[in-house]
Order: C-alpha cells, then sequence, then structure tokens
C-alpha cells in the first residue's frame, strides 16, 4: 500500500511539467478537455474518499493530476479569459483592476491563468497601488514559470527599491525576492545588501525574509548571504531580530559564533520583540545554550550522592571543606536567559508558552522546571489542536517528572465530548502519574472510561489499567480482579482486550492465578477477537500444568474448529498441542498429531513452517537429532515478562516541542541539541566591548531607546571592566563574604541564591510586557555625575550600579515620580549611612513646588534628606541623593515624599548586597579571610 | 516555515489554494483525505500528518479545514496558532468564517494572506495593523470603490507596525468616549452520579471594547486580585506592574480585544450553581429506556439561572424518545443522536423535569454506558468565583470616558456523568 502510495505521488508531481508542452502547443482543446472533466469526476469532490482517489489515480495516471483537473475547468472558463485580456490591456484602471481580481480568484482555486502572464506584467508599473498589489500577487505565482517574460517587470522592482516610501520599498524588495528566476541571483544580492542598511527597520525585516528566499534559490550565494544575516544581527530592532534568527536558522544553524556578541542583546530585546519572532529565537537560544553553558543537573547528583566528589571541585575548597562540595554557579548569562523568558510564560499566544515551556525544561535547573507547569496546564483550555499538542509534550514530560504534573492530575480527566486522540493522550497521562496515593482515585476514573461508548478509548483504558496494574505492585490483584469482571462484559472489543492485558498480568505475576485461567477458558467459546483467543490459548499452555483437566479439553475443541481459525490462533493452538503432548501425552497425543497433520496441510507457510518444526521437536523419531531430549526445556522455558511501557518512552530523544517529537520521526531539517558541554566554552565571547547607548533607527522613539539602553548598558556593564570575569558575580561574591564575617557560614545551596539574588546583571528580571512607556525621561544613569568622593579607603565600583527601583509611581504621585539606586558608593553623610540616589521626574502638566521629605518610620529612622527642591517643571527631572541609616538591617525604611499639596507615602528597601561595602583585596588576602571564617 | 496553505470544506473540496514558497502541488491533500476518511469524524483527524515529502498541519473550525503543508522542521503549535489567528482574522473581517464568505471575499482574503505571511513566516498579524493595509468590506465602500475604482488597499505603512504600541494605530477619534470590561467566567466541572464534584475549577476572561480618543493609559484594579490564580496578558499589559502591584496597566488597542485571560486559584471551593438529579435506565428485556431529569438550583448567589440547555449524547441503540418536558423545549437528532433539552430560565418555585420513554432498536444490546449530560447556563451580573474590579483610571488624556463593567457566568465544559 504504502508503496502504491509514492509511487502514486511522485507520479502526480511530474505530472505538471508533462502537461506544460501540450497545452502550450495548443493540444487539441476537446481532447483535454474530456480528460480535465473525467479527472475532476473522479477527484476528491465527494465522498470518494481518499482511497477511491488514490486508486482511480493510479488508473489514469496522465490526468489525474490536480492541474489536469484544473485545466478542465479552466478550458470551460476559456471564454471568460478572452475578455480577461482585453481588459487587462484596456486604458481603464477600473476595467484593469476588475480583470486581476478574477485572476487572482482564478490563482485562488488552483486554475491556471498563465497564459495571461505577458498582459499582466505590462501593469506591473501602474500608480494604483491595490492594482499593483494583485499583479504582484500573480507574478510571484508564475514568474517560475514564465521567466523570460519576468525579466521584463524587474527594472520596475529595481526602481521601486529606491522610493522614497519605505512600504513601497519593502513590497518591491519582497516581490524581487520571491521570483524564483536564477538569472536574477545578483540583483537581489545587491537589492539584500542595501535593504539590510535601510533606515527603515520594516525594510530591514524585509531583507532578513529574502536573504531566506535567496537561498533556497541558489544556496552557493550562502557565504555573502552570512556576512548580511551577521549584520543584521546586530540589529537594535526589535522588529528585525525575529526574522533575522530565522533566516540564520536556515542559512547557517552552525555558525554559532555569529550568536556570541548579540546573546545579552537578544536576551534582553525578547520580551519586546513580536510574538512570532519570539518563538524562534527562544529555539534558537535553547541551543545555543546547551553548547555554551555547563549542565546545571550536575548538583542534583551532588545532593543525592552525598559523599561523591564531583570533578568541578576546585581543589582548596575540597580539603577544607569535603562534604559541602563547591555548588555550580550558573553563568550569569544562563540565568539571564532564564529569567528574561520567564515572564513570556503569560503570552496569549500557546507557541510561545510553549516555547518558554521547552527552554525551561532544557536548559533549568530541575527544581525550577515546575514553573511551567501552571502554564502548559492553562494551554489544555485552548483549540482542540493545541491541546493535541501540548498534551503529547506533558506526556513526554510526565514521564521523567511525575511531580510536576501530579497536582493538576484532575485537569487531564477525559470527558465524554474530547476526540478520541486527545482522549488517548490524557489517559497517557494519567497512567503516567500514577503513584501508590493516588492510584485509588485513577482507578476509580478509569472504571468510568471502561464504560465509554468511544471503543477504542476503552480499549486504550484496559491497556492503561494493564500498565497502572504493573507498576504499582499494591494494585496489581484489584486490577487483575477488575479485568476478570470485564471479562463478562458485553462488548467484544473490550473483552478481547482484557483478556491480553490480563495474560500479560499473569506473566507478570506467574503465582496461583489457575481460577483465573479457568474462567478464562470458560468465555473461550464466545470471543471471537482472534488476539484474545491466541492469548487464552497461550495462557493456557503456559499454564498447563495448573489447569490439567481444561488443556485438552480446550485443545479437543481446537481441533474441531482449526481450519476456520485465524493465522495467529493456529500458531497458539500448535504451540499448545506440543506443550499439552510434552506434559500430558497420554490424554492428548492423538489430537496433537490431528492437528500437525491439519497444520501441514495449511494454506500459510508460516503454519506449515511451524507445525514441521515442533514436529521434529516433539516426537521423537530417529531423524530427530539431539534437540529432542531438550524439547520440554525448550518449550517450557520460564519466560520474561513482557514490560508495559509508556508509548511516550523514547520521545525525549527529541527536542519538545517541536515537530519531530510529535511525529516521533527526526524531520528533515531538525537541529539536534547538543549535550552539555562538559566544561564551558569561554564565556568572555559574549562582551561586548564598547557601551553604546542603543538607537532604535527609524522609529525614533525616545521611550523605547532609553529602556534600552538601560538594558545595554547593564548586559555589558556587567562585563565592561576587562577581560576577566570578574566584575558582577565577583563583586557581590566579595560582598557576601565580607558579610558572611559575621554570621556562620550557610549551607551552599542557599548561600548560591542569596548571591543570584544580587547580580546585578539586569534590570530586566521581570522585564516588562509593553512596559516601556513608563520610563521616559528617565536619565541614563551611568550619565549620573558622580557626587560623592570617597573618604575612606573603600573601593568603588568599576562600573555604575544599574538597577533602579521605582520609589513612586507617576500615577500614584499625581504626575510625582521617583526612582532610586544604589549608587554602591560610601556615604559622605555618615559612615554608618547607605547612600541612595533619588532621580524624580515631574510627569505632571504643571509645576511641582517645595519637594521634600516628610514623616518617617520607624521614628527614630536616621535619615540625611536632600534640600527641598522649590519648583520641578513639567517634563523635568532632577537626581538628588540622601542618606539612610538601615542599621543593618533589610527593614524597609519608610518616609513620606511631599510636595506643596500633597504628602505621598514611600518606602526604600534595600537588599543584603546594598548594605555592604565593596572592598578590594588580593586573591591570597581573600583566601585568608576566608579561612578564618 | 509555512508553505502553503489549502482551505478545504466539509466535504472534501479545497477551494482556496496559496503558496508562499514554491508550488505544492494540491495532490499532497490526498494523505489528509486519507487520514479524514479514517477519522470519521471530522474532529478525530490528527493535527499532525507525515507524508513522503511535506508535513501537513491543519486546523478544523467552522466546518472549514486549514491545511498546510510544510517542508522542515518548525514548532507545530507555532503553524496551528498561526492558522487560528487566519481564522479570527476573517472572523474580524468578515463578521464569519465560512466557505461562502470565503469565496465571496477571495480577492481581501488574498491580500490579508499575502500581508500575513512573508516566506512562510508571519509579518503582520494585528488586526489593526492589517487593518490600515487593507480596509475591510463594506457596503458603502465597495459601492464607492465600483464608482470611482477606488482600492481597499492603503498605500502608507501603518503606524503600528513601526512603534512601540504596535497594537494601536495612532489619531484614533471619538466623539463618544466609552470603555466597557466584560469578566465572563466559565465553570468547567465534572460531577458523578450522585452529583458530588469530581473536578471543577472556574476559568475567566477580560473581555474589553474600548473605543477612546488619542494614547490612554488605562489602570484597572481588582478588589480581590489575589483570586487569580494564573493569567495570560494581552501584550498591551505591563506584566511589572502586574507583578508588584496587581493592577492591568495598559494601552488598550482599538476596539474589541481580550484583554487577560485567567483562573482561579484552586484553592476556592468552586460554587455549583445547578443540581441534576437524572435517572436514566435502558430495559434489559424488551427495546426501551427510561429517563427522568429535574434540575434545580444551587448556589445561585441569589441571581436567576438563564439560558439553561441540557445536551445528551445518546447510545447509538437508542432509535427515538417520547418524553415531556414540564418547561421548554426538547428535540431529538435521529442523525446524530443527540438530545437537546433548551429549558430557558429557571424557576425555583417549580424545577423543570423531562421525562418519558426512550425505544431502542430491537434486538440490540442494552448500552454499557450512560450518556452523560452536558450543561450549559448563564447568571447575568455575577462571578462566580467573586472576582470584583474596583476601579478603572486613565490618564494621557484629559476627557472623561464613559465606563463600564458587565459580569457573566456561563457553564463552560459543564458534564454530569450518569
Amino acid at each position: 500500500m504504502t508503496l502504491s502510495e509514492s509511487s502514486d505521488d511522485s507520479v502526480k508531481k511530474s505530472n505538471p511539467r508533462e502537461d506544460w508542452p501540450a497545452r502550450r502547443g495548443g493540444l487539441r482543446q476537446a481532447e483535454v478537455d474530456t480528460c480535465g472533466v473525467m479527472s475532476s469526476g473522479v477527484g476528491y469532490n465527494d465522498q470518494t474518499g481518499a482511497e477511491t482517489a488514490v486508486e482511480a489515480g493510479q488508473e489514469t495516471t496522465p490526468t489525474t493530476s490536480s492541474s489536469g483537473a484544473a485545466f478542465g475547468l479552466f478550458s470551460s472558463d476559456f471564454k471568460k479569459n478572452e475578455d480577461l485580456k482585453e481588459m487587462l490591456e484596456s486604458n481603464k484602471e477600473s476595467l484593469k483592476l476588475e480583470a486581476m481580481k478574477r485572476v487572482v480568484g482564478l490563482i485562488s482555486k488552483g486554475k491556471n491563468a498563465s497564459e495571461l502572464f505577458p498582459a499582466v506584467v505590462k501593469n506591473v508599473a501602474s500608480k494604483n497601488i491595490e492594482l499593483k498589489k494583485l499583479v504582484y500577487v500573480y507574478l510571484v505565482r508564475y514568474a517560475e514559470e514564465q521567466q523570460d517574460l519576468a525579466l521584463l517587470s524587474i527594472s520596475t522592482f529595481q526602481r521601486a527599491l529606491k522610493d522614497p516610501n519605505q512600504f513601497i520599498r519593502a513590497s518591491a524588495l519582497r516581490v524581487l525576492s520571491s521570483i524564483r528566476v536564477p538569472i536574477i541571483v545578483p540583483i537581489m544580492m545587491l537589492a539584500i545588501k542595501e535593504a539590510a542598511t535601510d533606515l527603515s527597520p520594516y525594510v530591514r525585516k524585509t531583507s532578513a525574509h529574502a536573504i531566506q528566499k535567496l537561498y533556497s534559490l541558489d544556496p552557493d550565494q550562502k557565504e555573502q548571504l552570512i556576512e548580511v544575516i551577521e549584520k543584521l544581527l546586530k540589529d537594535k530592532s526589535t522588529l528585525v531580530a525575529g526574522s533575522v534568527v530565522v533566516a540564520f536558522e536556515e542559512v547557517c544553524p552552525d555558525r554559532i559564533d555569529l550568536i556570541h556578541k548579540n546573546y545579552r542583546k537578544l536576551c534582553n530585546l525578547l520580551v519586546d520583540v513580536e510574538e512570532w519572532g519570539q518563538v524562534v529565537i527562544i529555539s534558537m537560544l535553547t541551543r545555543y545554550a546547551r553548547t555554551q553553558f555547563t549542565s546545571p543537573w550536575k548538583e542534583d547528583a551532588v545532593f543525592d550522592e552525598n559523599n561523591e566528589k564531583t570533578f568541578y571541585d576546585s581543589d582548596s575548597e575540597e580539603k577544607k571543606v569535603p562534604t559541602e562540595a563547591k555548588p555550580y554557579m550558573m553563568d550569569p548569562d544562563h540565568r539571564l536567559l532564564l529569567r528574561n523568558t520567564k515572564p513570556l510564560l503569560q503570552s496569549r499566544n500557546t507557541a510561545v508558552v510553549m516555547s518558554v515551556a521547552q527552554l525551561y525544561w532544557h536548559l533549568a535547573p530541575k527544581h525550577e522546571v515546575s514553573v511551567v507547569t501552571k502554564s502548559l496546564v492553562r494551554l489544555l483550555r485552548s483549540h482542540r489542536e493545541v491541546q493535541y499538542i501540548v498534551l503529547q509534550n506533558i506526556a513526554t514530560m510526565s514521564i521523567q517528572r511525575k511531580g510536576m504534573f501530579e497536582p493538576y492530575m484532575k485537569s487531564f480527566y477525559v470527558r465524554s465530548t474530547d476526540p478520541t486522540h486527545i482522549k488517548t493522550l490524557k489517559l497517557e497521562i494519567l497512567t503516567n502519574l500514577a503513584n501508590e496515593a493516588n492510584i485509588s482515585t485513577i482507578l476509580r476514573e478509569f472504571q468510568t472510561y471502561v464504560k465509554s461508548q468511544d471503543k477504542t478509548f476503552a480499549a486504550a483504558t484496559i491497556q492503561a489499567i494493564g500498565r497502572c496494574a504493573t507498576n504499582i505492585s499494591e494494585v496489581t490483584d484489584t486490577c487483575l480482579n477488575g479485568l476478570v469482571l470485564l471479562l463478562s462484559n458485553r462488548d467484544e472489543t473490550v473483552v478481547a482486550e482484557s483478556v491480553v492485558v490480563i495474560k500479560k498480568l499473569l506473566q507478570t505475576q506467574p503465582t496461583q492465578h489457575s481460577e483465573i485461567i479457568k474462567h478464562m477458558a470458560k468465555l473461550f467459546d464466545n470471543i471471537t477477537v482472534p488476539m484474545a483467543r491466541a492469548s487464552i490459548l497461550w495462557l493456557m499452555g503456559e499454564y498447563c500444568d495448573r489447569v490439567p483437566k481444561i488443556a485438552p479439553d480446550v485443545l479437543r475443541k481446537m481441533a474441531k474448529t482449526f481450519t476456520t481459525e485465524e493465522d495467529i490462533v493456529k500458531l497458539q493452538t500448535v504451540n499448545l498441542a506440543a506443550k499439552l503432548y510434552l506434559t500430558n501425552s497420554k490424554q492428548t497425543k492423538l489430537l496433537t498429531q490431528y492437528i500437525l497433520n491439519l497444520g501441514k496441510y495449511d494454506q500459510n507457510y508460516d503454519i506449515r513452517d511451524r507445525t514441521r518444526f515442533i514436529r521434529q521437536l516433539i516426537v521423537p523419531s530417529e531423524k530427530s537429532g539431539a534437540l529432542n531430549k531438550y524439547a520440554r526445556r525448550i518449550l517450557l522455558a520460564p519466560k520474561p515478562a513482557p514490560v508495559l511501557e509508556s508509548a511516550f518512552k523514547d520521545r525525549d530523544r527529541f527536542q519538545l516541542g517541536t515537530l519531530s517529537h510529535s511525529l516521533n520521526v527526526k524531520a528533515s531539517g531538525y537541529q539536534e541539541l547538543s549535550d552539555w558541554p562538559a566544561v564551558a566554552p569561554d564565556p568572555s565571547v559574549r562582551n561586548v566591548e564598547v557601551i553604546e547607548p542603543v538607537r532604535n533607527s527609524g522609529s525614533g522613539s525616545e521611550e523605547e531607546s532609553s529602556e534600552e539602553s538601560e538594558k545595554t548598558s547593564s548586559g555589558s556593564g556587567g562585563s565592561s571592566s576587562g577581560s576577566e570575569k570578574s566584575s558582577s558575580d565577583s563583586e557581590s561574591e566579595q560582598r557576601q563574604k565580607k558579610k558572611t564575617k559575621k554570621r556562620t557560614r550557610k549551607p551552599a545551596a542557599s548561600d548560591r541564591y542569596a548571591r543570584e539574588q544580587m547580580l546585578p546583571v539586569s534590570p530586566a528580571s521581570s522585564s516588562p510586557v509593553g512596559g516601556h512607556l513608563r520610563q521616559h525621561s528617565t536619565p541614563s544613569v551611568s550619565n549620573i555625575p558622580n557626587l560623592v568622593s570617597p573618604l575612606i579607603p573603600v573601593t568603588s565600583p568599576s562600573f555604575g550600579p544599574v538597577k533602579t527601583y521605582e520609589l513612586l509611581h507617576h500615577m500614584t504621585g499625581k504626575g510625582l515620580a521617583a526612582k532610586y539606586h544604589f549608587p554602591r558608593q560610601p556615604c559622605l553623610y555618615q559612615p554608618s549611612m547607605v547612600s541612595v540616589q533619588v532621580i524624580l521626574t515631574n510627569n505632571s502638566d504643571h509645576v511641582l513646588e517645595e519637594i521634600h521629605i516628610g514623616e518617617r518610620s520607624p521614628a527614630g529612622l536616621n535619615v540625611h534628606c536632600f534640600n527641598t527642591i522649590e519648583r520641578l517643571e513639567p517634563g523635568a527631572s532632577v537626581t538628588v541623593s540622601m542618606g539612610v541609616d538601615f542599621s543593618d538591617s533589610t527593614q524597609a525604611a519608610n518616609f513620606q515624599l511631599c510636595t506643596k499639596e500633597d504628602q505621598f507615602g514611600v518606602s526604600i528597601q534595600p537588599a543584603v548586597g546594598e548594605l555592604l561595602m565593596p572592598f578590594t583585596m588580593t586573591e591570597a588576602d581573600f583566601n585568608r579571610e576566608q579561612s578564618e571564617i | 516555515m509555512i508553505d502553503s496553505l489549502f482551505l478545504i470544506n466539509h466535504s472534501g473540496d479545497i477551494f482556496l489554494e496559496k503558496h508562499w514558497k514554491s508550488v505544492i502541488s494540491r495532490s499532497v491533500c490526498d494523505y489528509f483525505f486519507e487520514a479524514k476518511e479514517k477519522a470519521v469524524d471530522p474532529e478525530n483527524v490528527a493535527p499532525v500528518l507525515q507524508t513522503p515529502h511535506h508535513y501537513l498541519i491543519s486546523i478544523y473550525r467552522d466546518k472549514i479545514f486549514f491545511l498546510s503543508a510544510i517542508q522542515t522542521e518548525v514548532p507545530p503549535l507555532f503553524v496551528i496558532e498561526f492558522l487560528h489567528r487566519v481564522g479570527d482574522t476573517f472572523l474580524d473581517y468578515f463578521g464569519e468564517c465560512s466557505e461562502t464568505v470565503i469565496k465571496d471575499n477571495v480577492v481581501i482574503v488574498y491580500e490579508l494572506l499575502e500581508e500575513m505571511l512573508d516566506n512562510g513566516f508571519p509579518l503582520a498579524t494585528e488586526s489593526n495593523v492589517l487593518k490600515e493595509m487593507i480596509k475591510p468590506p463594506n457596503i458603502l465602500r465597495s459601492v464607492v470603490n465600483t464608482l470611482t475604482g477606488g482600492s481597499n488597499v492603503g498605500n502608507t505603512l501603518p503606524t503600528g507596525q513601526l512603534s512601540n504600541v504596535p497594537w494601536r494605530r495612532a489619531g484614533v477619534k471619538y466623539t463618544n468616549n466609552e470603555a466597557y470590561f466584560d469578566v465572563i467566567e466559565e465553570i468547567d466541572a465534572i460531577l458523578d452520579k450522585s452529583g458530588t464534584t469530581v473536578f471543577a475549577e472556574i476559568q475567566g476572561v477580560i473581555e474589553a471594547c474600548v473605543r477612546l480618543t488619542g494614547m490612554p493609559d488605562l489602570t484597572l484594579s481588582f478588589m480581590n486580585p489575589r483570586l487569580l490564580d494564573d493569567v495570560s496578558f494581552h501584550p498591551c499589559v505591563r506584566f511589572k506592574r502586574w507583578e508588584s502591584e496587581r493592577v492591568l496597566s495598559f494601552i488598550p488597542p482599538d476596539g474589541n480585544f481580550t484583554l487577560m485571560s485567567y483562573q482561579v486559584s484552586s484553592q476556592n471551593l468552586v460554587a455549583i450553581p445547578v443540581y441534576v438529579k437524572q435517572n436514566i435506565s435502558f430495559l434489559e428485556a424488551g427495546s426501551c429506556g427510561r429517563l427522568d431529569i429535574t434540575i434545580g438550583p444551587k448556589q445561585t448567589m441569589g441571581k436567576t439561572v438563564e439560558g439553561l440547555m441540557v445536551t445528551v449524547h445518546m447510545p447509538k441503540a437508542v432509535l427515538t424518545v417520547n418524553l415531556t418536558a414540564t418547561q421548554g423545549t426538547h428535540t431529538y437528532d435521529l442523525a446524530t443522536k443527540v438530545l437537546v433539552w433548551d429549558i430557558g430560565k429557571l424557576n425555583p418555585q417549580k424545577l423543570p423535569n423531562l421525562r418519558g420513554s426512550l425505544s431502542m432498536q430491537p434486538g440490540a444490546p442494552k448500552p454499557e454506558e450512560y450518556p452523560s449530560l452536558n450543561i450549559d447556563l448563564k447568571i447575568q451580573q455575577l462571578a462566580i468565583s467573586g472576582l470584583k474590579v474596583s476601579r478603572l483610571d486613565m490618564y494621557g488624556e484629559k476627557y472623561k470616558p464613559f465606563k463600564g463593567v458587565k459580569y457573566l457566568t456561563k457553564a463552560g465544559k459543564f458534564q454530569v456523568r450518569t
């Protein structure tokens, strides 16, 4: 069947081209016409169904193709076509437009309108936008077939590429690159290169799409295209990011080195990229991260096997604290990715949610993966097709991590209105989730399912019960009893499935279940499903010593009906006969011989073979040789029990959320997810040398660029201080170490978290979705003048801390907005104080006067206030610095921010790290200090 | 990404095809037809299929199959989500998504598809961006267009495409500024035979209709945001403010949109508004059965239950029904074996009851499973979870808008097992 299908397909594929010359050559119309009509008759129009269509296709190969059908219909439109040509060549715009609309109608129905090409192509330079667009549609569809004529239109596009309107430039590039004519490759290349540097991000986006089109047309251009991709990857526009990553994935997915420098930027832009771009960027970054970071899962191994030393322990640490292995340190860039994708779990786009879920699954430390659970379960409310994919992925996940989905078990309960494939997937998941604690609930639920009208589903439920029974030994007996009850079910599929499952269960539990076997023997006469009959026969033979009286009787019955049975039943009958012959030859010798004789002349090769083999094996004769002695041991050997496994067992070899995972077959173009490297490649490759404020060229929006520059400066700030991998984390590490002098040393794990929280890598921990408009007119932090000069020999950080916190939102503050951040410099008012810089902005439309600090609490709070600001113009902002004595606690400092008319209660909550003083020491000093702790 | 799209009607005719890369012969659909034939019910067709040279991903909605042909690896949800977005766009443009409407507007459909994908990758899917590029049809415009030869296509790049607020176009003007929010909650529940809750949860959405001039910045706050467990937002909502203050702050799209959808935390007990007493039995001997259903109010918070409807998928063996209802009308579809009892308003004084006999196919065995009842209901002016909007503030614009919030509770997938 498969063979014929595929050959049929290939015939159809080649077919349209065979048609062409004939049609162009003006084959006799009538002949083609009849073929066409005939073919459309046989086609897949109505209930004839696919199979008939396929068969018909085989018989009438030359004409049954779709284009043949199209041609048939087309020729009946032949007259209309003539007037189309006239209309297109007329002078009236409206007539032309009308004609083009009809032509598009023809294309949409899959009919052939290629004859009109010369008439249509003349209109490519039309002033009427709609007409022009429709001509574009036509050109893209037929240019490949009419290459010579298509070339006529090229100059028009070349002109349009220089048009002042970005929209026209973009659509010209779109069409030009869609014309799959090899001869214009150089022109396309030139156009792409130019468009990639266009001022409009929209045009640049189009050029990213054009790269893929050109690549598929002429793969030899790869090197040049990669250069363009490299350039576009540097683009800061959110509009371009998604498209260029698609181009990257298509053209050069192995050039991972192109991503390094753009990694942090992509992470930070991610929330603002359009949703489709998010999906491709996330899946690309997943692959990237798996090649660049070390596994976050190793530490679990450390926790599990406490004494085992892991190889990444540093030598010095190991000696001092052998049990407390140095914990795995997550690369800050790795953390950045996890943190910036998390808010996207709230996206309305199911594909985005799924891609974040797979990112967490493949990249996050084990204990963090469960944050995706809730969102995945939410997707089950969506369309049927979405449910199908999500359930497939959950099924794979739930095999490895039961705990993740167990709390949501009830969300997988089956409704009678679900389509069958959804039902079976839910069943699969419920089975995966079953454990000692919830098995009774699940079995009760299964009882309902067994009664379902949908018999395929009922049968699947029985198999699921079988799996639960083997996996959880406590309930094996209960399940078995339940299944035995099902044997008296009226529906045959249910009974048959139960028999098969019981057979497997009895095999795994070869205890005294002779009662069940007897019961099944009684049912034997009423069961007609071959698989079930065969299963019972096998059971009889295997455990014939337990049912010594019944087994021969069953064999007797089988001898009567042998000739009418299915092959599989016949084989098992022969088996049963052989086993009985060995154990109870007195009663069954004649019966066996009779059956073996029947088998000898059976029509089926297998049965004749098997009979011959069995006869030689069990019946002693001169020719039978040595094996005969071992017949008993061969046939009645103890057999290993079958393992009942999930059908999703091997799906984890594919990345979740991919087409390959869904089909459980490697799809073409699937990129393997590599294993974590044992040693992380140099992380400094991701450092960006210069901190440059990002300008979103083209859009000219200040709001976004200010937000962006904050993000990037933070991203690059974390590493700009030099090539040593120091800066951010080592900085905070030092502070952390200083802090811990006062306390006893905490366990390693929590220590790590504390540090992670303080990493000033990015303020984007929960980057606002669409939230960029709030930050406007906040001056870039790096511009804040250094107000304080160090008095004490403490180091000032080599980079500006960048994380600003909101003190007062302009909506609550009636236009007054305040943000604060910790400059991490010694406070010049009092050594015990922590210096805080506050940026006050007037977002209202009137002047704010007398901004000062009012009441504070706790009452004893020692605050050095800033001088009252007399006047703040609308839109203006001012930076003031103040000192707060938090008394080394993380308790919030509450005070009132007052204007002339209003008072607003605000509070500053310091993170632990902000309370510490920066300090420089050599590594030796550090180690010495540390050993004293 | 997406190579080609085929639209196929219920009976299996391909009535529209569109290619974004090289043309793929429509014979590729044969594999789909084969699968469709096997599945019997269109709902049962697997969304992802493999053929020797292509992968087929399809969705089924409004009696149309949207079938896309794909050549390389792509996340299947990406395609499915996009296809549904195409369906939504048709709905948005033409008011319905049906074969006739698509055939009538084939040119606009083609223009839309052209704008929505470039080389198989989504280009513009936001409804307001599309509407600026391709005007939705209306009678007046089509008359004017035929007279003047005008067009449906805008000739400038929509502002939304480039701005930071891609969901809103610039220069919106209204004489009446208004913002309406509908809090719609659905109860998903499975009740077992005795009426105990097997599973129940509340899902909600906030649908908004905002017609405001300029660039308003709205803040919607709740009395009890703690109720909300899991949320997903329209891209316009600022996630950070939700995290920190539990308020929805956003610059709204123009017109109708879904602001957020949420799930009420599972700790809260779900109030089940009605109880169902039912007795369906099939007699062993003789080919008939009995049916008796009564519905009464349970936890309705003092509101009236409306739009009450019971749907029962009868076993195949049930030939006809002979029932009497004390209230409402009932119909039995012989072909699909679906019994629908449309009750309407629930009167607590006089509980609606449906009883009578079922006649079965003679000789057929007694059905194993009793059919489950699907309940549909509506309660106006009530959010069953108790969620309340406390206020809506507007910043950025000077005028006073008219504001309104409506609550509605509906039955979602509400099933009573028998």
